[in-house]
Formats: C-alpha cells, sequence, structure tokens
C-alpha cells in the first residue's frame, strides 16, 4: 500500500519534552486564533452550517495533548487538553501533526489521506466532512492567523514568523504555512 | 493536433481556482443543495460565489459548467428551475441536466444556454443520445463508465453531438441515474437528494485491528489494519454470495484512463471528465496538473505517464475500467 508523501511523526524526544508543558497559554492564543477567524471568515461557517454547533476532536497521535474545537461563532472554543481528559466529541479526526496540519494548509487530500489510512475519522461522519471542506475552501495558512492573533504586536512579529516558518519546516518536515500555489509546477 | 478538453471538478471556490491555475479548460460545479449529485456537507457554491467563480474563470480563459444533474421532486421542481435561470444569468458555459423535464425547461426558458446530457441520464447508445440532442438540443453528452473503447467509437459514428468521457476518480459502474442501492440503505436518493452514500449514514469504528466501514444500519466492509480504507458504498462492498466472499459488484478502485487518451481521441471524444467534486483543492490541482502535461503529451505524439496518482485514490488501486473490459 502507497501512504501520502513526506508526513513526518513529531520525534519522540520532542513529544517527551512537551508533556509537561502548561496548556493555558496554548489555549489563549488559539482562542484569540478561533476567534479572530470567526469574524473575518464568515463563510467557513455558512459551510458548516448546522454542524457549527459540534465539538470536534482534533486529535495529533503524535502529541501529548487533543484539542477540542466548537466552532459555534457565537460562543468558539478551542481547547488543548491532556489526551485522557478529552471528555465528549461528535467527531473526531486523530493522525500525525504533519498529516493535520497539511490539510488544513492545501498540502494533502484529506481522503487520500483517510484512504492510506494516515488520519482515522471517528463519530459524526457529516460534521468532520463538513469541517474538512470548510477549512479547505478557507484556505487558511495558520502561520498568518498566529500573527494576526497577536494584534497590535503583529508588525512585530509578523516579519519574524515569515522569517522563521520555512526554516522550521525545512527542519522539521512539517507543512507548517499554506501551501504554495504553484508548487506542484515546480 | 488539438489537445482534448480537460473538464475538472471543483466542490468550492478554492478548488475551482486551483482547478483554473492547473490548467483546466473547464470547470464543473454546482450548487449548494440538492440540484447537483454532490450534494455533500460543507461543499459547493452559494449563488454570490457561483457569480464571482464564473467571473474568475473566464477571465482566465477557462469554462463554467453548472451540474443540475439531479431529478426534480415530484410537485416542487422550482428549485431545479431556479439553478438553471441563475446559471443562465450569472454566465454560466453550459449546464449539464439529466431530467427530461428540466432539459425542457432549459431549451424553452433558456435557449441561449447551451445544454450538456450529465452522466445521470445513463444515455448508452446512438438512439437515446439522438434523441436527447434533436428533442433538447443537447451539445454534449457525458458518457456512462460502462462502455469499451470501441463502444464508444460505434457511438460516435452515429451521433452529431459531442460526448465526454470520465479519465480518472472514483468508478461507478452501475445504471447512474437508475441505481436504488444507496437509497435501499438510508432512504434517501442519490438521484434526487444528491449523494451517493451520504455521510449522514456513514460510520468508521476501530475494532481492534479491524477498521469497520458501516452505511446505515449495514456494514459494508471490514479492513485490516494497513489495507486500505474504503468509503462505504454499496457496490463496492464485500457480500457473500453462495461459497464466494468479497467485492461481488466491483473492487474499491478506482478510474485511472490515462493509457488510454489517445484511443479517446481516435474514437471521436471531444473531452475527458476528471471526477472528484467532493474532494480537496490539493486533490484538484495535483490531477488536474497531471492530466494537463497528459493531453499536451498525447496532442504531441509523445508517451503519456501511467499509474502517477494511485496514492490519491480510493482503494489505493487504479484500473481503466470498463473501457478496457477486463473484469470479473
Amino acid at each position: 500500500m502507497q501512504t501520502s508523501p513526506n508526513i513526518v511523526a513529531v520525534p519522540a524526544p520532542v513529544r517527551l519534552l512537551m508533556r509537561p508543558l502548561p496548556l493555558l497559554p496554548l489555549r489563549l492564543m488559539l482562542e484569540r486564533l478561533v476567534s479572530g477567524l470567526i469574524r473575518r471568515r464568515p463563510g467557513l461557517f455558512l459551510r458548516l452550517d448546522h454542524h457549527a454547533e459540534k465539538v470536534f476532536l482534533i486529535d495529533p497521535t503524535d502529541l501529548p495533548f487533543v484539542f477540542r474545537l466548537k466552532p459555534d461563532p457565537e460562543h468558539p472554543s478551542v481547547e488543548p487538553l491532556r489526551r485522557e481528559r478529552a471528555g465528549a466529541w461528535d467527531g473526531r479526526i486523530a493522525g500525525p501533526l504533519g498529516a493535520l496540519m497539511g490539510m488544513i494548509h492545501g498540502t494533502f487530500d484529506g481522503d487520500a489521506l483517510f484512504f492510506s489510512r494516515d488520519i482515522i475519522i471517528e463519530g459524526d461522519t457529516e460534521a468532520v466532512l463538513a469541517l474538512r471542506n470548510a477549512l479547505d475552501d478557507a484556505e487558511i495558512d495558520l502561520m498568518e492567523e498566529a500573527a494576526i492573533a497577536f494584534g497590535p504586536f503583529r508588525p512585530a512579529i509578523e516579519p519574524f514568523l515569515r522569517n522563521v516558518t520555512p526554516v522550521a519546516a525545512r527542519i522539521t518536515g512539517l507543512p507548517l504555512s499554506r501551501s504554495d500555489e504553484n508548487e506542484v509546477f515546480t | 493536433m488539438k489537445p482534448l478538453e480537460l473538464v475538472c471538478p471543483a466542490g468550492t471556490p478554492a478548488a475551482l481556482r486551483a482547478a483554473v491555475e492547473a490548467g483546466a479548460d473547464t470547470v464543473y460545479c454546482g450548487f449548494r443543495d440538492e440540484t447537483n449529485a454532490r450534494n455533500f456537507p460543507g461543499l459547493n457554491f452559494s449563488r454570490a460565489e457561483m457569480e464571482e467563480s464564473i467571473d474568475y474563470a473566464h477571465r482566465r480563459g477557462s469554462k463554467v459548467l453548472v451540474a443540475i444533474n439531479t431529478f426534480p421532486r415530484a410537485g416542487a421542481p422550482e428549485l431545479w428551475r431556479a439553478a438553471v435561470d441563475d446559471a443562465a444569468r450569472f454566465g454560466a458555459d453550459a449546464v449539464i441536466l439529466a431530467d427530461v423535464g428540466l432539459l425542457d425547461y432549459a431549451a424553452n426558458h433558456q435557449p441561449g444556454l447551451r445544454r450538456h446530457l450529465s452522466v445521470q441520464a445513463a444515455a448508452a447508445n446512438p438512439d437515446a443520445i439522438n434523441f436527447y440532442a434533436e428533442t433538447f438540443g443537447v451539445r454534449r453528452v457525458v458518457l456512462p463508465r460502462v462502455l469499451t473503447v470501441q463502444e464508444i467509437a460505434a457511438i460516435n459514428r452515429e451521433i452529431e453531438c459531442e460526448t465526454e468521457v470520465f479519465v480518472f476518480g472514483g468508478l461507478c459502474v452501475m445504471a447512474e441515474g437508475r441505481c436504488a442501492l444507496s437509497a435501499y440503505a438510508t432512504g434517501r436518493s442519490p438521484n434526487m437528494n444528491g449523494a451517493c452514500s451520504p455521510a449522514s449514514h456513514v460510520h468508521y469504528k476501530e475494532e481492534g485491528s479491524e477498521l469497520v466501514c458501516g452505511l446505515g444500519d449495514f456494514t459494508i466492509n471490514r479492513v485490516k489494519k494497513d489495507a486500505p480504507a474504503p468509503y462505504p458504498t454499496l457496490c463496492k462492498g464485500c457480500f457473500q454470495a453462495g461459497d464466494y466472499q468479497g467485492h461481488v459488484f466491483e473492487d474499491p478502485a478506482s478510474l485511472d484512463a490515462a493509457t488510454l487518451i489517445t484511443e479517446f481521441a481516435s474514437a471521436g471524444v471531444t473531452a475527458l471528465k476528471i471526477e472528484g467534486r467532493q474532494r480537496s483543492r490539493s486533490y484538484t490541482k495535483t490531477v488536474v496538473h497531471t492530466f494537463r502535461k497528459a493531453v499536451e503529451a498525447q496532442a504531441k505524439g509523445l508517451p503519456i505517464m501511467a499509474n502517477e496518482l494511485q496514492r490519491l485514490t480510493e482503494g489505493q488501486t487504479t484500473t481503466s475500467g470498463a473501457y478496457s473490459k477486463t473484469w470479473r
């Protein structure tokens, strides 16, 4: 069986180092990011339709924590949680961080990752599909969104992120930013 | 020689832009409702998105076809008729229709809008195709995926309108537009509600080392660890028939007829269709780019690369399907 190329797992030592890290700063950062997305991209939530009320468990299997996402436009939340404290969810998408980021950034095709068993989906298939399709159409760049989430500090942060992201992507092998529209032609 | 026209899928405006940038001559898409046969959650185009996307494609030299290829519910044709009228208003290059009533409506109310016959009409012989062409002014027919290349050539010799054939993607071997397997399992008709194996009825469960794939109350497949995961469509399910247990109708393989492009051209085919409106912009970009290279190579008499896209396909294997008739 062929597997999708270029999916790298977060190395075990890095995972171990991340385990004791406090999750609150990450949570605050992610909530700002999601709130900003909701404000600036209402189309994303139109695509989600009634599935915006659902709870999604985003489970990067090579990280020591999971993300509990409620994309409700009125009260959005995204909580990083220890895996054993994930709680109830409607739909779960699990796979290596690289695969999940690659889906968001348009590097990988979600169906192909599913067919090759690189990702797993469970629970409400319709809700998961709606989320996948909405994110795919939104052409999100997480690094760009992270810079925006810094608010007034964005001008200071953005050039740094722009320089560091490609280097970090090369070192880690993770698709850290949106796939270049023309990369397929190189 | 002019390359065959490449007709490419777009489930979202982002996918449409990816298709155009990757070299699509033509993109096909649908409105976000039950008027098209890819009515999956989170997919398709609002009216505003359709208008903007058609404009985007036209400014870059690509055409847009609007699929309105489900069958209107009895007593409620307005949704489908409005889709035809809106496609015309937004400047679509053609509509892809299956229902004779809707074809008649389009021919009478939007005579300037080009009409293509959807694969959902399952027109698979010259008499049927000529009927649609003569009665409703159909200019192109999308042929069902059950014909050999020789049969396609025979059809083209006896008809006046253009033909379009599937060249890549999900493989349906049923009499499309008439298949009731999914409706039997889910109570929702692909032909009227617009989704075969609707996601609302699909469920996956990990049981030990197996992935269990279900549709409604039916278990369609159990796949072992590391084996490719299928989407649970009944025609690609595992069944027991007598002493045989396995894929009775069809293996979960995808169509890839790249190596037959030269034969399609010789058979008089006008356009090659890529399936996959339910797939991501990444799929669209990669597949369209690959087939752009293939049709250009064919037009120049150069060899065409085969099996470049297996990793993107269901079953992780590909077949040339009925075109070569090598099935069980």
